[in-house]
């Protein structure tokens, strides 16, 4: 039986000593706020001059653009600071991190929390309604099932992402900006209406990087659009199967990259 | 000279065989990129630590003693060579050796730096998944022992060196561990922070018996802490064995102080012993010998013909001195 008491306590301790200082949370959440308010900001102004972009009406960008963002804000609050990795390893601080008994990927998680990440997610959360109430839907239990299944496989994937540019991080110590490439550009990527891009393109953000099912193919089930070639309505039902393997990478990439790890003197 | 703590006790948990057992240990860094020179860090070491036994890690700076801690916990991976900590492979058990070994990283804080310190106990007493009420009780201990009950609230940031390093002590002591390793314990402490230290890690070893590997570079903390020495030069081992024994591989001398009744000549002409200096118009005489080729007492014989002898003392080689000469010889092979 796993006992999660040790991740419990480090949790609760990080959340304390964020909370601690009240008036440098508040800003911290309405600067992310601020983030979450801008990216929909570029939304509305695209459809105040078009009414489709790249198939989807304004409803169904916004299905998309709010699914993907609920799912990255949670995941970015979850394990965004792995990218602090890279300050970790220079600093040789992440030692500590392999003398203690727990898995190294468990505890770098659990080291911290970036609860101010909550602003940027409520916008997506109210997005989200939004979306789900203006958009043609017509309510079935497998529109609920879709809904709550990419939510939790698109948090994962995105996730994935960042524990798999993490295990870059050993191997370029000052590559942050590659493996942001990642992390960001998969964000971007998946808030946009696929047929925006170049069909390779599309198959790189579906099959490699798996960004595509986090919420344009949800979003095209939920909706009930016709899809094309390279996203038939059908795909979204393979979102899980899309987070496990983004998992199955993220977890080679992250042993192989702590496996590699060479010290930083001293 | 202080007496080391010769009176290892045996192992408590009563596990069999070495609990440190390396073999042509090698490590290299870099020269995966064309820029990186390749640095052979550890070079074919050899050693076992039996349960119960202190022992002291020392070398120059550079000479491979933290990248052998780290190959010890599996925070490295060795480039060749075997490592087993605890009778397992750290690259394969990691968890499992981290259970049974405490481990401080002088250089560098394991602690948590913006929480008071007391929160850094009770979250490695979660992570090494101590009983609550027994995590009470041995923090408690250390806590005591270690004189940190004034900074319990204090922020890790704001503690002083010395309340730091205790507390890493404690923290690494904090699941009663079989082995602890220090890697420079002491640096950059005072002599009497130092010195409580010392006297605090003695205790806790009478006590329960934990084995102890210590790199220093404060020939004290050998001295009183450690009955074997182990020195890395380079990567290699150049020596293995106890301090008196470091002290006769290097030819060091021993020291006689003699106090003489009157004011005497220069002592130059005694067989077996050197002149080094002459004090108070000959009252007081040093002399050094080879404690491999002859005695003190034989030395005092010869002086006693030349003049009457009031006091004397023998002083030790100086173990810093010691260190260099074996640093010095093996730069002079290169
Ligand atoms: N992360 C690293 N990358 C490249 N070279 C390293 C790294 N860590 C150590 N080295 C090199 O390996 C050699 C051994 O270093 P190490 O830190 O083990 O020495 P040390 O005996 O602990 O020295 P000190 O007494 O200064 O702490 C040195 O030449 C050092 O420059
Ligand atoms: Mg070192």
């Amino acid at each position: 039986m796993a006992d999660f008491t040790p991740y419990r306590v480090v949790l609760r301790s990080r959340m304390r000593a964020q909370l601690q200082y009240r008036t440098s949370f508040v800003t911290d959440v309405v600067g992310t706020l601020g983030v979450g308010l801008t990216e929909l900001a570029e939304v509305l102004v695209i459809f105040h001059n078009v009414d489709v972009l790249g198939g989807l009406d304004f409803s169904a960008a916004l299905l998309v653009f709010a699914l993907s963002n609920v799912c990255f804000s949670v995941a970015d609050m979850l394990v965004g600071h792995l990218d602090q990795l890279p300050t970790y390893i220079r600093a040789g601080t992440i030692d500590a991190f392999y003398v203690r008994p727990l898995p190294l990927l468990a505890q770098f998680m659990a080291s911290d929390i970036s609860l101010r990440r909550i602003g940027r997610l409520s916008v997506a959360l109210g997005a989200l309604g939004v979306a789900l109430s203006i958009g043609d839907i017509a309510w079935s239990a497998a529109t609920v099932a879709i809904i709550v299944l990419t939510l939790v496989s698109g948090t994962a994937i995105f996730a994935a992402l960042f524990t798999a540019a993490g295990g870059l991080q050993f191997y370029v110590v000052d590559g942050a900006e590659l493996t942001n490439a990642f992390t960001y550009g998969g964000a971007y990527a998946a808030q946009q209406p696929q047929r925006v891009f170049p069909d390779l393109l599309r198959i790189f953000w579906t099959f490699v990087v798996p960004t595509a099912f986090i919420a344009y193919l949800p979003a095209v089930a939920i909706l009930d659009l016709p899809g094309d070639h390279l996203a038939p309505s059908w795909l979204a039902w393979f979102t899980p199967l899309a987070a496990v393997l983004a998992w199955l990478l993220a977890a080679g990439c992250w042993r192989a990259g702590t496996r590699h790890y060479q010290g930083a003197g001293g | 000279m202080t007496r080391p703590d010769h009176d290892a006790p045996t192992s408590p948990t009563g596990q069999a065989g070495p609990i440190i057992e390396v073999t042509n240990l090698v490590r290299d860094y870099g020269g995966l990129g064309r820029k990186s020179r390749r640095v052979r860090a550890v070079d074919h070491i050899s050693f076992g630590i039996q349960p119960g036994e202190a022992v002291g890690y020392i070398g120059a700076n550079g000479a491979g003693k933290s990248t052998t801690i780290k190959l010890l916990m599996g925070i490295l991976r060795p480039t060749a060579g075997q490592v087993r900590t605890c009778g397992l492979d750290p690259m394969r058990r990691r968890i499992d050796v981290a259970r049974q070994v405490g481990v401080v990283f002088g250089q560098r804080s394991q602690l948590w730096w913006d929480l008071p310190l007391r929160e850094s106990f009770t979250i490695l007493a979660a992570i090494h998944r101590l009983d609550p009420a027994a995590a009470r009780d041995r923090t408690a201990r250390l806590v005591d022992e270690l004189e940190m009950g004034g900074q319990l609230a204090t922020p890790v940031r704001s503690l002083s060196l010395g309340q730091r390093m205790r507390a890493e002590i404690a923290a690494a002591l904090l699941h009663s561990p079989r082995l602890l390793v220090l890697d420079e314990p002491t640096i950059g402490l005072d002599v009497l922070s130092k010195q409580r230290l010392r006297e605090f890690l003695v205790e806790e070893r009478r006590e329960r018996g934990t084995t102890l590997l210590l790199t220093t570079h404060d020939m004290g903390d050998v001295e009183r802490l450690c009955s074997r020495v182990l020195v890395v030069d380079h990567g290699r081992l150049a020596y293995d064995g106890t301090l008196p024994g470091l002290a006769a591989t290097v030819g060091a001398e021993r020291l006689l102080v003699i106090d003489l009744a009157e004011p005497t000549r220069p002592l130059q002409d005694v067989p077996g012993a050197r002149l080094v200096a002459v004090e108070s118009d000959g009252l007081r005489q040093r002399l050094a010998f080879d404690g491999a080729r002859t005695t003190a007492a034989a030395v005092l014989t010869e002086v006693s013909r030349r003049a009457t002898i009031r006091d004397l003392a023998v002083e030790e080689p100086d173990i810093e001195d010691v260190v260099r000469r074996i640093y010095a010889s093996s730069a002079g092979q290169r």
